[in-house]
C-alpha cells in the first residue's frame, strides 16, 4: 500500500482530539461499529480516520497493551486517553469504549430468550462471523506495514509473525509460554541491534 | 439462573474477577474458560447452555469482547451481577496499565524500552492474524463463509469503506441461509 515516508507527513502538526466530548464522541462511536471485535475498527478510527496515532504508534501500543493484564483494547483506550487529557481522558476514552455497547448487550441479554431459536438469527450471527474473522485479518495485514522500519530488520520481523501465527493457531501454545519464549528471544536480537 | 445470590457470594464474584484481570493476557476471551469453571462447574451458578449463549450474544453484540463478562454476571444475578464482574475485570487491569503507560513514556528513548517495544511488534501482528485463523474456524469448511472472508479482506484493503457495511453483508448472507 503506497503511504507517504514519514518525512513529508511531519510539517502538518499530528491532529488530535480537540476536546473530552470529541474523545468520547470517537470511542463510542468505534466501539458501536466493533461488532465480533473492536480492534479492526478502532485501527481505521484512530489512525486512518482521525490520524491521532500513527500505524506504529497503534502497533505499539496495542504491543503494550498486550503484554500487560487485561482486555488489549481496553488498555489501549486507556493509553490513548491518557496521551492527549491525561488521567480525564484516559477514563473518558474507556467510557466511550464501554458505556454504549454495555447498554446494548444487557438490553440484548433480557431479549434473546425470545429470538434463540429463530434459524434467520443464527444464520445472522455466522454470517457475522466469517465477516468478523476477514476484518481482523485485513487489520493484520495492514499493521505488517508498521513492520517496515524496524530496528530487527524486515526478515527476522516477518519470520517472528510467521512463528507466532505457527504457535498460537497452528500448535495453540498458550499465549503466556509464547510471549515468554518467543518475546525473550525477539527482544533481545531487538536489543543487541539498538545501539546503545 | 439464580437470583438468590448472598452478598459474600457477589464478594467471592467479585474477587473471582478481580484476580481475572490480572491472568486476562492477550484479551478478555482467553479467560472464558476459566470463568466456565468457576460459575458453572464449581459454584453452579449457571448451565452450560446459559454459559454458551452469553459468549455467543456479547461476540454478536457490538462493543469489545469484554463484555461477556457483563452477560454473564447478568445471567448470575442481574444488574447487581453485571455490576460486580465489570468492575472486578476492570479495576485491576486499568490502574496497572496507566502505571506503567506512563512509566514507559518517561523511559520512552532508553535502550530497554526501545528494544521491547521493537521485539514484541512482530509478536502483536502474529497475534493478531492468529485471531483471525481461530475466529474463521466455524466457516473454515465453507466455500461461502471462505468467499465472505476474502471479500471482507479485499474490501477493507482497498476501500474506505467502514467495516460495519461488511457485518451488515455478512448478516444478510447468513439470514438467508446461505452460510
Amino acid at each position: 500500500m503506497p503511504m507517504p515516508p514519514d518525512a513529508e507527513a511531519a510539517p502538518s502538526p499530528a491532529p488530535r482530539p480537540t476536546s473530552l466530548w470529541q474523545l468520547f464522541w470517537v470511542f463510542t462511536r468505534l466501539a458501536l461499529q466493533g461488532f465480533g471485535g473492536v480492534l479492526p475498527v478502532a485501527q481505521r478510527e484512530l489512525v486512518e480516520r482521525e490520524r491521532w496515532l500513527s500505524k506504529h504508534d497503534f502497533v505499539e501500543l496495542l504491543s503494550v497493551g498486550q503484554v500487560l493484564p487485561g482486555p488489549n483494547v481496553m488498555n489501549l483506550s486507556l493509553m490513548v486517553g491518557d496521551r492527549f487529557f491525561g488521567l480525564r481522558g484516559a477514563f473518558v476514552a474507556l467510557a466511550g469504549m464501554v458505556g454504549a455497547p454495555l447498554v446494548i448487550v444487557l438490553a440484548a441479554a433480557a431479549l434473546y430468550a425470545e429470538l434463540a431459536h429463530h434459524t434467520m438469527v443464527s444464520g445472522a450471527l455466522r454470517g457475522m462471523g466469517a465477516v468478523s474473522a476477514g476484518l481482523i485479518f485485513a487489520t493484520g495485514l495492514k499493521l505488517l506495514g508498521s513492520l517496515k522500519s524496524t530496528p530487527l530488520g524486515r526478515p527476522v520481523a516477518w519470520g517472528v509473525v510467521g512463528v507466532t501465527v505457527l504457535l498460537i493457531a497452528g500448535l495453540r501454545w498458550p499465549l503466556l509460554w509464547v510471549l515468554a519464549a518467543l518475546g525473550t528471544l525477539s527482544v533481545t536480537s531487538a536489543w543487541r541491534r539498538i545501539a546503545p | 439462573m439464580s437470583d438468590g445470590l448472598t452478598n459474600a457470594d457477589l464478594l467471592s464474584l467479585f474477587g473471582h474477577f478481580l484476580m481475572l484481570s490480572l491472568l486476562a493476557i492477550g484479551g478478555a476471551i482467553s479467560t472464558a474458560p476459566d470463568v466456565h469453571r468457576y460459575v458453572v462447574t464449581e459454584r453452579g451458578w449457571l448451565t452450560d447452555a446459559e454459559f454458551t449463549t452469553s459468549i455467543a450474544l456479547a461476540q454478536a453484540a457490538p462493543g469489545p469482547n469484554l463484555l461477556f463478562v457483563a452477560v454473564v454476571g447478568w445471567n448470575v444475578a442481574g444488574p447487581m451481577g453485571a455490576a460486580v464482574t465489570m468492575f472486578g475485570i476492570m479495576l485491576p487491569s486499568t490502574t496497572l496499565a496507566l502505571w506503567a503507560t506512563r512509566w514507559r513514556n518517561q523511559r520512552r528513548e532508553a535502550r530497554g524500552v526501545r528494544a521491547f517495544s521493537a521485539g514484541m511488534a512482530p509478536i502483536t501482528v502474529g497475534l493478531v492474524l492468529a485471531t483471525a485463523w481461530l475466529l474463521a474456524e466455524p466457516t473454515r469448511e465453507q466455500p461461502v463463509g471462505w468467499a465472505l472472508m476474502l471479500l471482507t479482506v479485499v474490501v477493507m484493503l482497498k476501500t474506505r469503506l467502514s467495516p460495519i457495511w461488511m457485518i451488515a453483508v455478512g448478516a444478510v448472507v447468513g439470514a438467508m441461509g446461505w452460510i
